[in-house]
C-alpha cells in the first residue's frame, strides 16, 4: 500500500476553490514535493492530510487511515512542521523534545535528538532567542520525537538562509535514508530538484505537472538551447538568414536547438553575423523554466491563503 | 482519549516554566499582589492616612424610661460610635473619630466651612421616639464618591442597625452595649484582603487564557499540539491547576502583608480553600471560552476586557457592595466574582459558613457549565 493516496480532493474557502480535484499517491519510502507559488493549495493539501482540515470532497487516505475522522490514530504515527512553525516562547530545545516525549508517551532522548537534526549547540537556549534555522531544526525534532512513519514538511525552509536551508536539507536526506516517508511543501525549486523522488507543481488549486524532475522537464522543457550574449543586431541576422528560433531578451539571443544541425547552423550564422558577440553557454530547461511557463512568471504572492 | 495525568503533568512543567521564566508572569504572580494590597491598604486603611473624621449634632434632649429614670439615647449612639475607635489619634486607623457640632450652627454649612463631607445629624425627639419604638431616622451626611463615606456608612449603619435590633425587641435598658453591635474587627482592610484575592484571580487567569487563546491560535502552537495526543482537557485542568496554584500564592501574600503591615484580622478556615479553587477554575474557563469566541487576538483582548472591568470594580474588590447604589448592587449579583468575593468575606471575617457555601455552591456550578463550554466550543484543528 502506497503511504498516501489522494483522490479527487476538493477544498472550498467560501468562494475560493483552494483545491480543485487533485490525485496523487506517495510511495513508502518516497520524498514527495509539492510546489507551487503562495496560494497554490499546498498547505490546503497538507493539512488535510495532517487531519487539520476537513475536505469538502474527494478521499484522502494517510497510512490507510481518513485524517480528519482517524486523526487521533493517525498523529501517533506521523510527524508535521506546520508552516512558519512557533513554538511556546521559554522552554529549551532540550525541555521541548522531553515535553513532546511525555506528550506522546515516548521515551526519548533529547541529546540524541538534538544530534539527528544537528541542534546540540542550542540545547540550552530559550526558543524566542533561537535563529530561524534553529528553530526550523527544532521542529523537525519535535515532528521526530513519535518516531513517525510519514513526515509532513511545510515549507520548512521558507525565510531561512542558505546555510541554514542547507542544514535542514541534510535532515531531510536522513530523514529519506531511515526509511521515512517525506511530504514536503516548497516555493524553491532548488529545494525540490535536491530533495524530492518525485514533484507535484501546484497552480490554482490543481497539479499542473507531477513526476520525477527528469520526467517534467523533458515532458515540459523546451529542450536544449543555446544562449549567446549579443545584441539585436544578431537576431535581425538569425531570423533573415536561418530558420532558427531564436529570441532576444536583456542582451542576451537565445536560440532553441531542436537538433545537433541547428547547433551547428547556429554557431556558423553567429561567426557571420560579424556582430559582437560572446558568453555562449548551452543548456537545458530547468525544472524552474517548466514552474515559471506553468505558473507564470509573476507568481501570485497577493494570496498568502495557500 | 483516555484521560492522562502524565501529560497533563508535563503541559503543567512547560507551562509553569514559562511562566516563571517570563518577566511578565514573575511580576504577576509575585510582586503585583504585594503591590495591590501595599497601594489599596494605604489608600483605604490608613498607614498615616488619618482615621474617618465625622462631625456629630446630637438634638436630642433625651426620654423617660417606664421606671422613670431619664435617658438620652441619643447620646449613647454617639457613645456608640465613638467606641468604634479608641481615640482620634493618627496612630489609630480604625473606627470614626467623632467632633461634636453645636446645635445652634447649620449643620450643612458647618461641613462645608470645615471641608468635610461625613456627618450625622439625631433629630430632636430621638429618644422619645426610640423608646416608644417608633421609626426615627438619623440623618446621614455622605459623599458617595469619598472612600471615607463608604466606611463611615458602613460602621454608622451597624452601630444603627444595633440600636433598631434592640428597640425593636423591647429591651430599653440603658445597659445597651453598642460593641456588641458593632464588629469588633471591622476593619476596611479586612474586606480588602478578600476582594483584593478575588480581584488576583479574576485578572491574571482572565488576561492570560484570553490571550493564550488567540495568540496560540494565530502561531499555530494549538495546530501543532492537535497532532499530539494532548487532549484539551488536559490542556485546559493544567491551566487551572496553575492559576489555583498563583492564586493561592497570592493570598498567602496578601494576607501575610495585610495582617503584618496593616493589622488585618483574618481567620484561617478551610472554607477559604474552596474560593481559591474554584474562584481560578471559573476564571480560566471563562478567559478560555472569551478567546475562543474571539476571531483575532484584538478583538479577544476587547471582549476579555468587557468582561473583566465591570467584575473588577463592582464585584466588591475595593469598596463593599453594601455601599453602592441599589442598582449597582443588582449588577453586582450577577457578576460572578461577586459571589467569590463575597463567600471569602463570609469565610474569612463573618464566619457564615451557610452563605458561604451557597456562594461557593453556584460558582461550582457555573465553573462546571463554563469549563464545558470552552472544551466543547475551543476547537484546536480547523478554523
Amino acid at each position: 500500500m502506497p503511504a498516501i493516496v489522494v483522490d479527487g480532493l476538493l477544498k472550498n474557502y467560501g468562494q475560493l476553490r483552494a483545491v480543485d480535484g487533485i490525485s496523487f499517491t506517495v510511495e513508502k519510502g518516497e520524498v514527495f514535493s509539492l510546489l507551487g507559488p503562495n496560494g497554490a493549495g499546498k498547505t490546503t493539501t497538507i493539512e488535510i492530510l495532517e487531519g487539520l482540515r476537513q475536505q469538502d470532497g474527494g478521499t484522502a487516505r494517510v497510512l490507510e487511515l481518513d485524517p480528519w475522522n482517524k486523526g487521533y490514530d493517525l498523529h501517533k504515527k506521523i510527524g508535521v512542521i506546520p508552516q512558519g512553525f512557533k513554538f511556546l516562547d521559554y522552554p529549551t530545545p532540550r525541555e521541548a523534545i522531553a515535553y513532546f516525549g511525555a506528550l506522546f508517551g515516548k521515551k526519548v532522548d533529547p541529546d540524541e535528538m538534538l544530534r539527528r537534526v544537528i541542534l546540540e549547540d542550542a540545547a540550552n537556549i530559550w526558543f524566542q532567542n533561537l535563529s530561524g534555522g534553529q528553530k526550523q531544526k527544532l521542529g523537525m525534532a519535535l515532528s521526530l520525537v513519535n518516531d513517525p512513519e510519514v513526515v509532513f514538511l511545510d515549507e520548512p525552509t521558507t525565510g531561512l538562509d542558505p546555510q541554514a536551508r542547507r542544514a535542514v536539507w541534510e535532515v531531510i536526506r536522513k530523514l529519506k535514508n531511515e526509511g521515512r516517508t517525506v511530504m514536503l511543501t516548497t516555493h524553491y525549486l532548488e529545494e525540490a530538484e535536491e530533495l524530492a523522488d518525485r514533484v507535484a507543481i501546484m497552480d490554482h488549486g490543481k497539479i499542473a505537472a507531477m513526476g520525477t524532475t527528469e520526467q517534467i522537464e523533458s515532458r515540459y522543457g523546451s529542450g536544449q538551447k543555446m544562449i549567446v550574449k549579443a545584441n539585436e543586431d544578431l537576431l535581425t541576422y538569425l531570423k533573415e538568414n536561418t530558420r532558427l528560433q531564436a529570441s532576444g531578451d536583456g542582451g542576451y539571443v537565445t536560440i532553441l536547438l531542436r537538433d545537433k544541425n541547428d547547433a551547428l547552423v547556429a554557431l556558423g550564422a553567429i561567426e557571420e553575423s560579424g556582430t559582437n558577440w560572446g558568453d555562449l553557454t548551452v543548456r537545458r530547461d530547468t525544472l524552474e523554466d517548466v514552474f515559471l511557463r506553468l505558473v507564470g512568471p509573476e507568481g501570485r504572492s497577493e494570496q498568502e491563503s495557500d | 482519549m483516555a484521560f492522562s495525568p502524565r501529560r497533563m503533568v508535563a503541559e503543567l512543567r512547560v507551562y509553569a516554566r514559562s511562566n516563571v521564566r517570563s518577566r511578565e508572569g514573575f511580576f504577576f504572580t509575585l510582586i503585583f499582589p504585594i503591590i495591590l494590597i501595599l497601594l489599596f491598604g494605604a489608600i483605604f486603611a490608613g498607614g498615616g492616612v488619618s482615621q474617618a473624621t465625622v462631625y456629630v449634632q446630637n438634638h436630642d434632649s433625651g426620654g423617660q424610661l417606664p421606671t422613670g429614670a431619664t435617658v438620652n439615647i441619643g447620646d449613647q449612639l454617639v457613645a456608640a460610635l465613638n467606641a468604634t475607635s479608641n481615640d482620634c489619634s493618627p496612630s489609630d486607623s480604625s473606627g470614626l473619630c467623632l467632633r461634636s457640632v453645636s446645635t445652634n450652627q447649620n449643620f450643612s454649612s458647618y461641613l462645608s466651612s470645615q471641608s468635610a463631607s461625613d456627618g450625622i445629624v439625631i433629630p430632636s425627639g430621638f429618644s422619645a421616639g426610640f423608646l416608644s419604638s417608633q421609626k426615627i431616622n438619623v440623618t446621614l451626611f455622605r459623599n458617595p464618591s469619598s472612600t471615607t463615606s463608604a466606611v463611615v456608612y458602613g460602621i454608622v449603619s451597624q452601630v444603627v442597625n444595633g440600636f433598631d435590633v434592640y428597640g425593636a425587641s423591647g429591651v430599653r435598658s440603658v445597659g445597651i452595649s453598642p460593641r456588641t453591635a458593632v464588629s469588633s474587627s471591622y476593619k476596611y482592610i479586612d474586606f480588602l484582603i478578600p476582594g483584593l484575592i478575588g480581584f488576583s484571580a479574576l485578572t491574571s487567569p482572565m488576561f492570560a487564557l484570553v490571550n493564550i487563546s488567540s495568540t496560540y491560535r494565530r502561531d499555530k502552537v494549538f495546530k501543532l499540539l492537535s497532532l499530539t495526543p494532548l487532549t484539551k482537557t488536559e490542556w485546559l485542568l493544567s491551566k487551572i491547576i496553575w492559576y489555583v496554584g498563583t492564586t493561592i500564592v497570592s493570598f498567602i501574600l496578601m494576607s501575610v502583608v495585610g495582617v503584618y503591615v496593616f493589622g488585618a484580622h483574618i481567620a484561617l478556615t478551610w472554607g477559604i480553600a474552596m474560593f481559591l479553587v474554584i474562584g481560578p477554575f471559573f476564571f480560566v474557563s471563562l478567559g478560555m471560552l472569551v478567546g475562543t469566541i474571539s476571531n483575532t487576538p484584538e478583538s479577544a483582548a476587547v471582549v476579555g476586557n468587557l468582561v473583566t472591568f465591570p467584575m473588577m470594580f463592582l464585584s466588591g474588590t475595593f469598596f463593599p457592595v453594601s455601599s453602592m447604589p441599589m442598582y449597582l448592587q443588582g449588577v453586582a449579583h450577577v457578576l460572578p466574582l461577586f459571589y467569590m468575593i463575597d463567600g471569602l468575606n463570609n469565610v474569612m471575617i463573618y464566619g457564615n459558613y451557610g452563605p458561604a457555601l451557597f456562594d461557593g455552591g453556584l460558582l461550582i456550578v457555573l465553573s462546571v457549565v463554563v469549563f464545558g463550554l470552552a472544551v466543547r466550543f475551543f476547537r484546536w484543528r480547523e478554523d
